[in-house]
């Protein structure tokens, strides 16, 4: 590796790894929104096409035993974190084998083998709980650090400070990933903050505030990389602001009156699927057939997930009350 | 014989974290003032000298956020106890005990329990006016996934938060702050007792009298001065508002034909109307009388001790509603 991040020398195997994942997220969300139409999946879903780099980069620094709190916009980060695209697509199609037995939906994605925490859909939150993750990862002297990834209108809610006091107070390994796509929901930064620098809000806390290139997802890489091994190694908590744009609109209800389509055209040219690929090429690391093999690779998945989802059962109405309380005691 | 101690309300609650901390080292108390300070109502006072700042954890005024961590740190292992200093503030972290708390184990499907307990002081009766007063655990009670208490007697104060940490979903624990002072004698051996189920506090045949927490004393008195004019009264304590103990319910009422709920909480739309719901779902051809209700009246609570006192459940008003239903 150089010793600009940002230019680093591409090992070809992690290169065509990285872009892989960015293209299943991708692929897996165009479809979903194709099922959407269709009314295979119904609810709100809340694509995270465009901003497919940040999860990419920063979950490939994480271990299993790291829990991974996200948001209502998480498909991406369940993939990449490891959780079957079958059982996520089970889960929207609201099917008994999805990854919460079809009782989430897009929203609310958990799965315990991975420790993903899901799928929060009260925007701030989960970082309230990334803290409680933290405290008990240092209360155990395990090795583990939480990760809270969230949007940038969290930063309005009150539990962000409280949870970044209380993470820098206490000095728990927390990563802090706020996904700044500029927008909450319909709302600009610039009309919501009064303090638009994000990394300022961090440094009241006395927590290190890094600003990252959310649409290459070698820094996000770099960035991350150094960002876990500093919260592992005990520097207590971080914060990551991770520019990025969400090319969809909000939901699946959303008009898209409060940005201009020129906008969203320019973001479109900072693509990060389009740039990692254009500079693999560049590079003479990524060939078309490469491509296409992803491309394959990815479509047989994405495939195979809507099979299993579509001949996935419902759950029996009888279990309606399931899950409300433990049916097992725990020690 | 068993040996009994003298013992306050209090003191139970703090034998009962002692113990818990004593004897599992995952459980931890975090909180406001819990340490230092030695709590608000002094519940934990010297029990950061035994166990340190870690597990006796003071907490910024942020309950929310620290009800959040208590939260995940009990889906990861440990056995938080959260306390938060009144429930008024509670509604502070109503996000995280109804949106992650109460939910979580739903969401995901079955896989993520919340074992976590939640503590707080409720109740009036101290001049603390209309944003430290109120009895908000029948609200709390309306939500399904969590578990809500109110330990009324020293056993239960003593007893009821073992069973709570070892339940493996969130366990709401409401000590009606004018029990902290109650004092009595408890068994030196006191242990573990069930959070679920209702008990009879006295035993009667005439009238059931149907209460929890801060008004089953009132409630024994007002028994006390019923006995004295030959009405001898039922006093069910209903200990856990979630689940509720119906058929305790259905069964006081079809042994007495008649029933008064005595609450804290508000009048309109309320556990003490869940409980008359009860009453009428389960036991409707049992009544000989219409139900009354004696809760708090439909104000936030004032400041001036008159005031105050009549705004609340108070033994001569269970007296004549006993009496009306009687038709005494």
């Amino acid at each position: 590796m150089s010793d600009d991040p940002a230019d680093p020398v591409l090992d070809r195997d992690h290169s065509l790894h990285l872009l892989h994942q960015m293209i299943r997220i991708r692929r897996f969300e165009e479809k979903c929104a194709e099922l959407y139409q269709q009314e295979k999946i119904r609810g709100f879903l809340h694509l995270y096409i465009g901003e497919e780099a940040v999860a990419v980069g920063v979950m490939e620094q994480l271990t299993l035993d790291d829990p991974v709190i996200a948001t209502y916009r998480e498909h991406g980060h369940a993939l990449i974190r490891g959780v079957p695209a079958a059982l996520i697509m089970a889960e929207m199609y609201g099917k008994v084998e999805g990854c919460s037995m079809g009782r989430g939906g897009s929203m609310h994605l958990f799965d315990k083998d991975t420790r993903f925490y899901g799928g929060n859909a009260i925007v701030g939150g989960g970082l309230p709980l990334a803290v409680g993750f933290g405290l008990a990862a240092k209360m155990q002297e395990s090795n583990a650090i939480a990760v809270a990834f969230f949007g940038e209108g969290a930063v309005a809610e009150g539990e962000f400070h409280e949870s970044m006091n209380l993470a820098a107070l206490w000095h728990l390994p927390v990563l802090f990933c706020c996904e700044n796509n500029l927008y909450a929901m319909g709302t600009a930064l610039v009309r919501s903050e009064s303090e638009t620098n994000l990394a300022l809000k961090a440094a009241a806390y006395e927590i290190p505030a890094w600003k990252v290139d959310g649409m290459n997802v070698l820094a996000v890489e770099d960035a991350a990389r150094r960002a876990v091994a500093a919260v592992r190694g005990g520097g207590g908590p971080l914060f990551l602001e991770l520019e990025t744009y969400r090319f969809r609109a909000h939901s699946m209800f959303d008009p898209e009156l409060y940005r201009r389509r020129d906008e969203v055209e320019a973001w479109k040219h900072r693509d990060p699927i389009v740039l990692f690929t254009n500079r693999l090429r560049e590079a003479g690391v990524l060939s078309d057939r490469d491509l296409q093999l992803i491309e394959e690779d990815v479509q047989a998945e994405v495939g195979s997930a809507v099979e299993f989802a579509e001949a996935g059962t419902w759950e029996p109405v009888e279990d309606l009350t399931r899950f409300v309380y433990s049916e097992e005691p725990v020690s | 014989m068993t040996d009994m101690i003298k013992i306050t309300y209090r003191e139970a609650v703090r034998e009962a974290i002692r113990e818990a901390m004593r004897q599992d080292s995952r459980v931890f108390l975090m909180g406001e003032d819990v340490g230092m300070y030695g709590g608000c109502y002094a519940v934990s006072k010297g029990l950061l000298e035994e166990f340190g700042p870690e597990r006796i954890r003071d907490t910024p005024l942020s309950e929310s956020g620290f009800t959040g961590a208590g939260i995940a740190a009990a889906v990861a292992g440990m056995r938080p106890i959260v306390e938060v200093m009144t429930c008024n503030f509670s509604l502070l972290a109503l996000d995280q005990i109804l949106n992650t708390a109460a939910t979580w184990l739903h969401m995901s499907g079955g896989q993520f329990n919340v074992p976590v307990v939640i503590r707080m002081a409720t109740g009036a009766g101290r001049q603390l006016a209309a944003q430290h007063s109120h009895s908000l655990e029948g609200w709390f009670a309306h939500i399904p996934g969590i578990k809500v208490v109110a330990p009324a007697t020293l056993e239960d104060a003593r007893g009821m938060l073992w069973s709570a940490l070892e339940d493996p979903d969130p366990v709401l624990i409401f000590e009606n702050a004018s029990l902290y002072g109650v004092q009595g004698e408890l068994a030196v051996d006191a242990g573990p007792v069930p959070i679920e189920g209702a008990a009879v506090r006295r035993e009667g045949e005439e009238v059931s009298l149907i209460t929890y927490g801060g008004s089953l004393p009132k409630t024994l008195d007002a028994a006390a001065l019923l006995a004295a004019e030959g009405i001898e009264a039922d006093v069910l304590d209903l200990r856990s508002l979630r689940p509720l103990d119906r058929e305790a319910i259905v069964e006081t009422v079809t042994k007495t034909h008649r029933a008064v709920i005595i609450d804290e909480g508000w009048k309109s739309g309320s556990i003490s109307a869940e409980v008359m719901a009860g009453i009428m779902e389960g036991g409707f051809y049992e009544l000989d009388a219409p139900i009354r209700r004696v809760c708090t009246e439909e104000v936030p609570i004032p400041y001036p001790k008159h005031l105050e006192e009549a705004a609340l459940p108070q033994v001569d008003k269970i007296v004549a509603a006993a009496k009306e239903v009687m038709r005494r």
